[in-house]
């Protein structure tokens, strides 16, 4: 093993990770400090190492994704594991196999760790009660995207050096994002103040009831905000029109070059991406100095090296 | 036909009000208060246990024709003699739909190649139930069938229902609606509120329920026609039913153990079990449905049964069908939620069982009387048990409360004076 984990943390003892709901501060920590280090290490040009050697790591996507798992792809084989890919399209689910087969099938084939997308909500929990390898959640319906949560908060703490006391707004479609309610439950664990901000219509019901607060106008918090997370407008998830148009919606929550203006002169900006130009964020912001974009994408293969790693030391433990 | 004597029981009946020990004939298929000249071919002695009217349950799900995978009227009467039911009326949402009269008619006759219990076929209140035209409601009585629904689907277009209110209401038959209004519940999996925020699930919102209910009731009252709410679920629900009834108004409810044992937060798991329809909701509306019980707005109690084979209920929560495979575990749950806390009397239990039912559908039974039909339940009321999905006569599993610790079984249950089950 290359990298000793330090001494003074408690073991990581989680087999699977299919949320951020009730992963602790000190948890949310091991998996920073692990990326960190896989970062570090890339930056001295060592970025492969033999942690997970003869470990089977299966990509499960059930929807279509590029991006998470060519990240998830990559992250496993820089920890020497053996990767099988698995799509949804081209595979017996089209001959009418249901999804808990699917995955027995994968699991008897000796994958130790299955990562799983799926487009309802709670297939990974309810797949982690019918398997015995780690399930590790790349994004299921509506529900939580853990991954993607933890690449965002890294960014803001890597860039601010704590969330503590930070106000972080989540804008646009909260409703129908994943990637908002894994936000917003590592942002409260860490200790910053959570704004969610969007058209009535797209935020969901009791939603303040996770502590956070709720504004419909963009403009009214650029001013205290430290840092904006432009959700992407769901076009593909949502039943029907959920405001009047796209133009409007860009008119009221796009982030723009003007809105940057009024808006603190540190503030950090993010996408979970894939971004529509044009609609949540513009060209000029989106390539702008205020852009966490690209550095997301890359603290994601770094965050997800970590989770895959953890998961097989708690495996290796259990034992 | 054979003569029983049940001997030294509680007879409860609530449509006379009795409640005492004592015994209980049953000869030539019909109920007698005193020794018959027969000598008696069995004897049960019953001592211990509440003899009560047997169970009627308005609307069960049996799947055939269309859907033997999930049950069969024969496996459906066998789950419902187990939980001591004597008649059952049975949902037309079969394929195809019962809306013919010999659709009607195949239920009644395979519920006699059953020989079980009683089955009386709902008919559909429109055609496929779509919601379009009505469908031969004079035929379809003729045929046997004793109310009208369109199951889950409701009837939605208010003038299709007012006209279907007028017709049914030249035969005094009652239209059972499913109270919800299609748009608002359109993808939804479970209650809108807390816990569909937390995980992420497409929300129901009580409105859509409130909003029927107040359509549905407005058309009765405008009609005089009957209509029946099925599986209550809220509290405003609640109050519009009870307001309703204080002004005349011809409606009923019911209510299902479910919604008062169980709330949404139960869906954390993600276990598809818990996906019903109407869905769980919040400890409050649960107290509400509790409150109308107990004054009598809601004067039914259904186990809503609708078995599904494993394969199509362990799945993708969004994509499992919604429902609950109830009728062998109805009266545990009746128990916990309504007899163990005092909530309810078991005379005021039973009525929800026996006589609420029976005068919906106007049926036979439902009572204890002197010469009346010979379907009588034995009920142990402490016997504790643990609930066992791989022990249900129905075809199907799909129950979230299996190893769940119940007390109350049924001993006996006696079908025109034959005994249908009795557990060893």
């Amino acid at each position: 093993m290359e990298v000793a984990s330090a001494p003074s943390t408690k073991p990581w003892t989680r087999k699977h990770l299919v949320g951020l709901r009730g992963v602790s501060a000190e948890e949310l920590q091991t998996i920073f400090r692990r990326a960190a280090e896989y970062k570090e290490r890339a930056r001295n040009g060592e970025p492969k190492s033999s942690e997970l050697a003869g470990v089977v790591v299966a990509n499960l996507f059930f929807e279509n994704s590029t991006r998470t798992r060519t990240s998830f792809s990559l992250a496993a084989r820089r920890l020497s594991a053996d990767v099988v890919d698995f799509s949804a399209s081209g595979s017996s689910l089209s001959k009418g196999e249901t999804f808990i087969d699917t995955a027995l099938t994968i699991q008897a084939m000796g994958a130790d760790q299955m990562v799983v997308r799926h487009s309802s909500s709670g297939a990974p929990q309810f797949l982690t009660r019918h398997l015995n390898c780690s399930v590790l959640n790349a994004g299921d319906g509506t529900h939580e995207h853990p991954t993607q949560g933890l690449l965002d908060v890294f960014t803001i703490q890597e860039r601010r050096g704590s969330l503590q006391g930070a106000t972080v707004a989540l804008v646009g479609d909260i409703l129908h994002s994943r990637v908002a309610r894994s936000n917003i439950w590592a942002l409260k664990t860490l200790g910053a103040r959570v704004i969610v901000c969007g058209p009535a219509t797209l935020i969901p019901p009791h939603v303040t009831e996770l502590g956070v607060e709720v504004s419909h106008s963009l403009d009214a918090i650029l001013g205290e905000v430290d840092c904006l997370n432009l959700l992407r407008v769901q076009f593909e998830r949502q039943r029907g029109a959920f405001f009047p148009s796209i133009a409007e919606y860009a008119h009221l929550y796009g982030m723009n070059g003007s809105r940057l203006l009024s808006a603190r002169r540190d503030v950090l900006i993010l996408a979970p991406g894939p971004i529509n130009r044009g609609v949540e964020i513009t060209p000029d912001v989106a390539d702008g100095s205020h852009s966490m974009i690209l550095d997301q994408v890359s603290n994601g293969l770094y965050i997800r090296m970590a989770c895959l790693a953890l998961l097989q030391e708690a495996r290796r433990g259990s034992v | 036909m054979a003569t029983l004597h049940l001997r030294g029981g509680r007879i409860v009946d609530p449509a006379s009000g009795r409640d005492e020990i004592g015994d209980l004939w049953i000869t030539a298929g019909q109920i007698r208060h005193s020794r018959p000249a027969a000598e008696p071919d069995d004897v049960f002695d019953v001592r211990g246990c509440i003899v009560a009217p047997g169970f009627i349950d308005c609307r069960a799900t049996f799947g055939e024709p269309g859907y033997e995978e999930d049950e069969t009227i024969s496996s459906g009467s066998a789950a419902a003699v187990a939980g001591g039911f004597t008649s059952i009326a049975a949902m037309p949402e079969t394929d195809p739909v019962v809306d013919t009269r010999a659709a009607a008619e195949f239920v009644s006759r395979q519920a006699e190649r059953a020989g079980l219990c009683r089955v009386y076929p709902l008919g559909a209140v429109t055609k496929s139930a779509k919601g379009q035209e009505l469908a031969e409601i004079g035929q379809l009585i003729d045929g046997g069938a004793v109310a009208f629904t369109d199951g889950k689907r409701p009837v939605a277009n208010a003038e299709v229902l007012r006209r279907a209110l007028q017709y049914t209401g030249m035969q005094d038959r009652a239209i059972l609606q499913h109270s919800q209004v299609p748009e608002l519940v359109a993808g939804g999996v479970m209650h809108e509120g807390f816990y569909s925020t937390l995980l992420g699930l497409r929300g129901m919102p009580a409105a859509a329920e409130e909003i029927a209910v107040r359509c549905n009731i407005a058309l009765a009252e405008a009609t005089g026609g009957r209509i029946h709410l099925m599986g209550i679920s809220t509290r405003n629900s609640v109050d519009e039913i009870r307001q309703a009834q204080a002004r005349g108004v011809r409606v009923t409810a019911d209510a299902t153990p479910y919604h008062l044992l169980l709330t949404d937060q139960c869906l954390e798991g993600f276990d598809p079990n818990y996906k019903i329809d109407p869905p769980l909701r919040t400890a409050d509306h649960a107290a509400a449905l509790i409150e109308g019980l107990k004054d009598g707005t809601i004067g039914i109690i259904s186990a809503d049964h609708r078995p599904i084979a494993a394969e199509k209920k362990l799945r993708e929560l969004d994509q499992a069908p919604f429902g609950i495979c109830g009728l062998e575990t109805l009266l545990p749950l009746c128990i916990e939620a309504l007899i163990l806390p005092g909530r309810l009397s078991w005379p005021e239990l039973l009525a929800k069982l026996t006589t609420g039912p029976a005068e919906l559908l106007g049926v036979p039974g439902g009572t204890l009387m002197e010469g009346g039909p010979g379907d009588v339940t034995v009920i142990d009321p402490d016997a504790p048990w643990t609930i066992d999905a791989a022990r249900f006569r129905s075809l199907s599993r799909n129950t979230p409360f299996h190893g769940r610790s119940v007390r109350g079984q049924v001993r006996l249950t006696i079908v025109g004076g034959r005994v249908c089950h009795q557990p060893e």
